[in-house]
């Protein structure tokens, strides 16, 4: 059987299959189901300083082979997240990744200094969520941004730091060594895209927020061209996500330039996804006799 | 394994019942049922019979199925009508495309659900209950109905003749049954509330589900009458299990704020006195 474990900034992942941030809250549901293990890692939910309550519902929208949200990063808060949930997710044999989000740069340094004194494995930064009104994407949106609220958060992390970037942007690549040149270990791509949906009959959005994220399947394409672009442009690792589905699609975004991959929105169609990415990727990388799934990272012929 | 955000609220202090704790360990799974039985129960009603046993032994009344339609990204959020030995029953209305899919299964056809989900109604045997169906907010009230007892009353509410769906089925259970339609084609010409009005001091407590301002009413009616009432409310969801935040609801906190829970994990059924209406 081939080795599905890989290393992304120093960290062992047990494979390569990472849940991603906000689909899975802190692992306690879907921990119902399966041992949480058999993710190589678990992104948790979007977490700030304080509580937040969220937007007013509705925050979820059907679009052809995927959907929008606009959940608006609700959460517990840091103490919340480091005193009860970071404790039981410690025993679940599976990489912690906390994801950090904010309002300010100051916010950002602030919860960023608080989760380094703690036992997560990685900090992933969340400057990309669309459904936030100070905040989030904002800082996302160009490679000077990036630049800077990395920088500055760099001096405040002392884990392995993703950057987790926005598909929003007219150049992912310029995006992407931003945060390389800033410091970060990693980055994650992509968060989702800026969608709407309006109800014919009422005349007004689906979503109360007007605007949501959309990801899903129809994203996946997307993905697959901006982790190709962005895994020419730099050296650190590249977590690939958006709308990966199957095995097939995981293979896919490998051979695209990922190093490691994230699943979200296919938990709601199938809770048992990451157990058949998982069984789907060995049997490929078997029959094509490779060892590891390192091998396969890149792989994309393009002459 | 602890839910902390999960705040279990104690009724006792409002009125003298136990109401049973229920255990935090959330217990379902997603698996494939077969389409035993499809009937039709109006125009644009259906009535499937989803035989899984397992599923269907842990099923308490008020619960949801949480269906994979072919195609769709996100499964559709149905409550459980009824159970009878190994089936678990669910009707539902084609509201869109999913639904409408949904609808064209054929007995024999394997359908993956993620049930039973969310906290259901609470049926305390010694006290007389009413439950109050709307539309295609019925179904889930007989399964509900049949676990009180036989002086419990059930209104049941619809547009017109051509949507009341059920009437046998509430029959059998041996309740006081009382039917409306808005425009008066079938039964008491007027809303549920009417009727309601009528019996709401001979009653304990009222369970409804249905349209929200339905809810609404009967929520404003129940604080008015000092009755302890308990809604099941709907909201667009996309996990089913608590994992998304997706299906908000508003709650009133003690001190006047409102907060979000959520319909698939905390309810769907909540108690009308801490709902944000």
């Amino acid at each position: 059987m081939a080795d599905l474990s890989v290393n992304i900034a120093g960290v062992e992942f047990s494979n390569p299959i990472i849940a991603a941030s906000g689909t899975i809250g802190f692992g306690h549901e879907y921990g119902e189901l399966y041992p949480l293990s058999v993710f190589g890692g678990i992104s948790c939910k979007g977490t700030t300083l304080k509580e937040r309550p969220g937007n007013p519902p509705p925050r979820i929208a059907e679009t052809p082979m995927g959907m929008l949200n606009a959940v608006g990063l609700q959460n517990p808060g840091a103490e919340h997240f480091i005193n009860v949930e970071l404790p039981w997710l410690k025993k679940q044999n599976t990489v912690i990744i906390a994801n950090a989000a904010g309002s300010t740069e100051g916010d950002y340094c602030e919860i960023t200094e608080l989760l380094s004194d703690t036992d997560v494995d990685m900090i992933e930064l969340n400057i990309s969520c669309p459904n936030v009104k100070a905040g989030g994407a904002q800082f996302g949106t160009s490679p000077e941004s990036v630049e800077k609220i990395t920088s500055a958060v760099r001096k405040y992390c002392k884990k392995p730091l993703i950057i987790k970037l926005s598909p929003n942007v007219a150049d992912i690549a310029a995006v992407a060594k931003a945060a390389e040149f800033a410091g970060a270990d990693a980055v994650s791509l992509i968060n989702t895209l800026t969608g709407m949906r309006i109800d014919i009959n009422t005349r007004r959005p689906i979503i109360r927020n007007v605007t949501g994220g959309m990801s899903g399947p129809a994203v996946f394409p997307i993905a697959v061209r901006m982790v190709y672009q962005v895994k020419k442009a730099v050296k650190i690792p590249v977590i690939g996500l958006g709308g990966i589905s199957t095995w097939q699609d995981a293979v896919e975004m490998i051979m695209a330039g990922a190093d490691a991959i994230q699943i979200g929105t296919i938990l709601f169609t199938d809770p048992y996804a990451p157990i058949k990415i998982s069984e789907g990727l060995h049997g490929w990388l078997d029959t094509h006799d490779m060892k590891s799934v390192t091998e396969l990272t890149g792989t994309v012929i393009t002459d | 394994m602890s839910f902390s955000l999960i705040h279990i609220p104690d009724y006792s202090d409002c009125f003298n019942l136990i109401i049973e704790v229920r255990n935090d360990v959330m217990k379902f799974d997603a698996q494939d049922c077969i389409l035993v039985g499809k009937y039709r129960l109006a125009q644009t009603v259906f009535d499937f019979r989803l035989r899984n046993a397992e599923l269907a032994q842990i099923t308490k009344p008020g619960q949801f199925a949480h269906i994979l339609v072919p195609g769709k990204t996100l499964r559709r959020p149905i409550s459980i009508c009824d159970v009878e030995g190994d089936t678990l029953r669910i009707v539902f209305e084609i509201r869109g495309d999913g639904t409408r899919i949904l609808s064209e299964c054929e007995v024999g056809d394997k359908i993956n659900i993620i049930a039973p989900l969310g906290k259901g109604f609470d049926i305390p045997q010694d006290k007389k209950i009413v439950f109050i169906g709307g539309g295609i907010g019925v179904p889930p009230m007989l399964y509900s109905a049949k676990q009180a007892g036989n002086d419990s009353v059930v209104i049941n509410g619809f547009r017109d003749k051509s949507a009341v769906i059920l009437t046998e089925d509430f029959k059998k259970i041996g309740c006081r049954l009382v039917e409306t339609t808005d425009n008066g084609t079938y039964g008491i010409h007027g809303f549920v509330t009417s009727p309601l009005e009528e019996i709401i001091d001979e009653i304990d407590m009222i369970c409804a589900c249905g349209p929200t301002p339905m809810l609404k009413n009967i929520s404003r009616l129940a604080k008015e009458h000092n009755k302890p009432c308990f809604v099941s409310l709907e909201q667009r969801m996309a996990c089913g299990v608590g994992a998304c935040l997706g299906c908000a609801v508003g709650i009133k906190r003690d001190d006047g704020t409102v907060t979000y829970k959520h319909v698939c994990k905390d309810g769907p059924v909540f108690n009308a006195e801490e709902v944000a209406w």
